[in-house]
């Protein structure tokens, strides 16, 4: 028998590197190519003019003032939209959770909704909301916001859920309560400590989301990263390609830091300890 | 992260205290229901309006009024040809992405379960998945377009024009190979679960009853996997079937899949009535995922059962 389970390991040991290897291939050779792409400097020698320029904020903002505009849009809009969405989603799963728990499917189908509706559905719909936003509010992009809470409502949705189902929440609300405590203490003092890495997982994932949106900001004419860029590959193709690739380094090493952070303890299912 | 210690009953009455009934039956919630307020409005804002205004706008004619106008059109050759061409893309890439992202997973799962490489992939996976957009079509760009590295390296060295019958990058060959890169993530991230429920036991078990691999993995493995596998296909349909951004950037002329159509209707202020067209092709988008969904859901419950 452990002949037979050695040998298997080999053999999976084998598989595993031929489809890795060949995938591997396949997927880093895009991004190497970006790589070469950006670097390329007059005549076919190398040169590290687009990477000088893009970090270096004050010239990049001289040179390439709509991309500028797009990076700081983006960024305004990650921290309005993880705002947002914590505060809008958070309170109530918990609340429907403690005292509402007829309402637990309705939530969780309106939040899994955005799933089945395409983006560019949505900003068929949303043109006429925008207008009324556009009036009251102004056009600014940060307008965005309301959009992007939506479109990442499933997936903050069900981080949330999963660390609220780790826990249980009710034992905890009830002694938190019989100790004298108000709904607020429970929520802010009691439940939310508990599911931290739940909510900073939720908050990680709208950042990476909010960061690579381009249907919305583009068909409702307002700006951010990936407009700009877009509008940039039409003249300065290098420079995109620069900026295409530091914003896809940056939420891979979000994600990392995600899972490196958070899931550890959490992903163990109760199958490996029994 | 737990930061309680569990009591064996932490609601516990004290000796002499009569205990209050922990779970007191409140008959009319509506100060609870005050706390989900926001969050509904909000949706109704956002999310229901928006769907009703595609709904309603498809039904309706240019100087208002119910109308079945708009619908009719999408018989019109060019939107059905544009339909066919979007769930032909999706159910290609769909299907590729399936089988390669299944044996990538599947790669991973016999690696160690919290090692280096398997964090690696699911993070790269899902910035690739969900990341994708403008970046992609820039990242083959850079690789296989007109002065691409892949493309110059193949020219000078191998003596092979690989657009030596027209430039297919920014067609839908182009799309079919782009696609297929966020496809493959998506699957990894979708299948890895149900790969992770397929425990070594079993085949133990199997071996131990004298089974081959190959009876282990056609008469275990496959029928445990083949619904799951199935709905994570479904799930890839609806991802591609919906995706705009990558194809926005790399197609800039003709509108070959449906919803570069709906940004011409979007954009196109030459023709009036367009925009209710637009309306009607963003309505058959709906029904086709709504449908693809629904199906993805049914094989959900049947997988949920073993996975628990």
């Amino acid at each position: 028998m452990a002949g037979v389970i050695r040998r298997r390991a080999r053999r999976q040991r084998l598989f595993r590197w031929i489809v890795l290897g060949v995938l591997g291939v396949f997927f880093l050779l895009p991004l190497l190519a970006m790589l070469e792409f950006t670097t390329r400097g007059t005549g076919g020698s190398f040169s590290l003019e687009t990477w000088r320029l893009l970090a270096d904020w004050p010239k990049l903002s001289q040179t390439y003032p709509d991309l500028a505009t797009g990076i700081a849009a983006s960024l305004g809009q990650v921290l309005l939209t993880v705002g947002l969405t914590l505060v809008l989603l958070v309170p109530t799963v918990i609340w429907v959770r403690l005292r509402l728990p007829r309402l637990r499917r309705v939530v969780e189908f309106l939040c899994l909704l955005p799933l089945t509706i395409p983006a560019i559905v949505l900003v068929v719909g949303l043109a006429p909301v925008y207008a009324w936003v556009t009036y009251l509010l102004g056009g600014s992009s940060l307008t965005l916001t309301f959009a992007y809470t939506i479109l990442v409502l499933p997936y903050a949705y069900r981080s949330v859920d999963a660390g609220l189902s780790a826990i249980d929440v009710r034992t905890l609300a009830e002694a938190a309560r019989s100790l004298g405590a108000g709904w607020t203490t429970v929520i802010w003092r009691v439940v939310l400590p508990n599911i931290r890495s739940a909510v900073l997982s939720a908050a990680f994932l709208t950042v990476a989301l909010v960061l690579g949106e381009f249907t919305i900001a583009s068909l409702l004419n307002r700006t951010n990263l990936q407009v700009a860029v877009n509008l940039l590959g039409k003249s300065s193709a290098t420079m995109s390609v620069a900026v295409s690739l530091a914003a896809l380094v940056l939420a891979f090493v979000l994600l990392l830091l995600l899972s490196l952070v958070g899931g550890g303890r959490r992903r163990t299912s109760p199958k490996e300890t029994s | 992260m737990a930061l309680v210690t569990h009591h064996p009953d932490p609601v516990a009455p004290a000796p002499g205290v009569r205990p209050l009934p922990a779970r007191r039956r409140i008959r009319l919630p509506g100060g609870a229901l005050l706390g989900v307020v926001p969050f509904f409005a909000y949706v109704v804002v956002f999310l229901a309006i928006p769907t009703l205004v595609v709904a309603i706008g498809a039904f309706t004619g240019d100087s208002g009024g119910f109308t079945l106008d708009n619908v009719a059109r999408l018989g019109d050759s060019y939107i059905l040809t544009a339909f066919g061409r979007s769930i032909l893309l999706s159910a290609v890439t769909a299907l590729v992405g399936a089988v390669l992202g299944a044996l990538l997973g599947y790669a991973l799962v016999t690696a160690k379960p919290d090692g280096l490489l398997r964090r690696v992939v699911t993070a790269a996976s899902g910035v690739l998945a969900q990341f994708g957009g403008v970046t992609l079509a820039f990242a083959f760009i850079a690789t296989i377009g007109l002065s691409g590295f892949v493309t110059e390296f193949l020219r000078d060295r191998v003596g092979v024009d690989i657009y030596a019958s027209g430039v297919w990058l920014f067609e839908l060959p182009g799309l079919l190979l782009v696609y297929t890169y966020f496809q493959i993530p998506l699957m990894v991230i979708v299948f890895l679960p149900a790969l992770d429920g397929i425990r070594p036991q079993w085949r133990e078990a199997a071996a131990s009853l004298g089974g081959s691999t190959w009876q282990y993995w056609r008469m275990v493995a496959m029928p445990l996997l083949a619904p799951p596998f199935l709905g994570a296909t479904l799930l890839l349909f609806a991802n591609s079937f919906s995706a705009y951004a990558t194809a926005a950037a790399l197609v800039s002329q003709g509108s070959p899949i449906v919803p570069l159509q709906i940004r011409g209707a979007l954009t196109s202020e030459v023709v009036l009535g367009q925009q209710n067209l637009g309306k009607a092709m963003a309505l058959g988008m709906i029904v086709v995922v709504a449908i693809v969904m629904w199906l993805y859901a049914l094989l959900q419950k049947r997988s949920a059962k073993w996975l628990g």
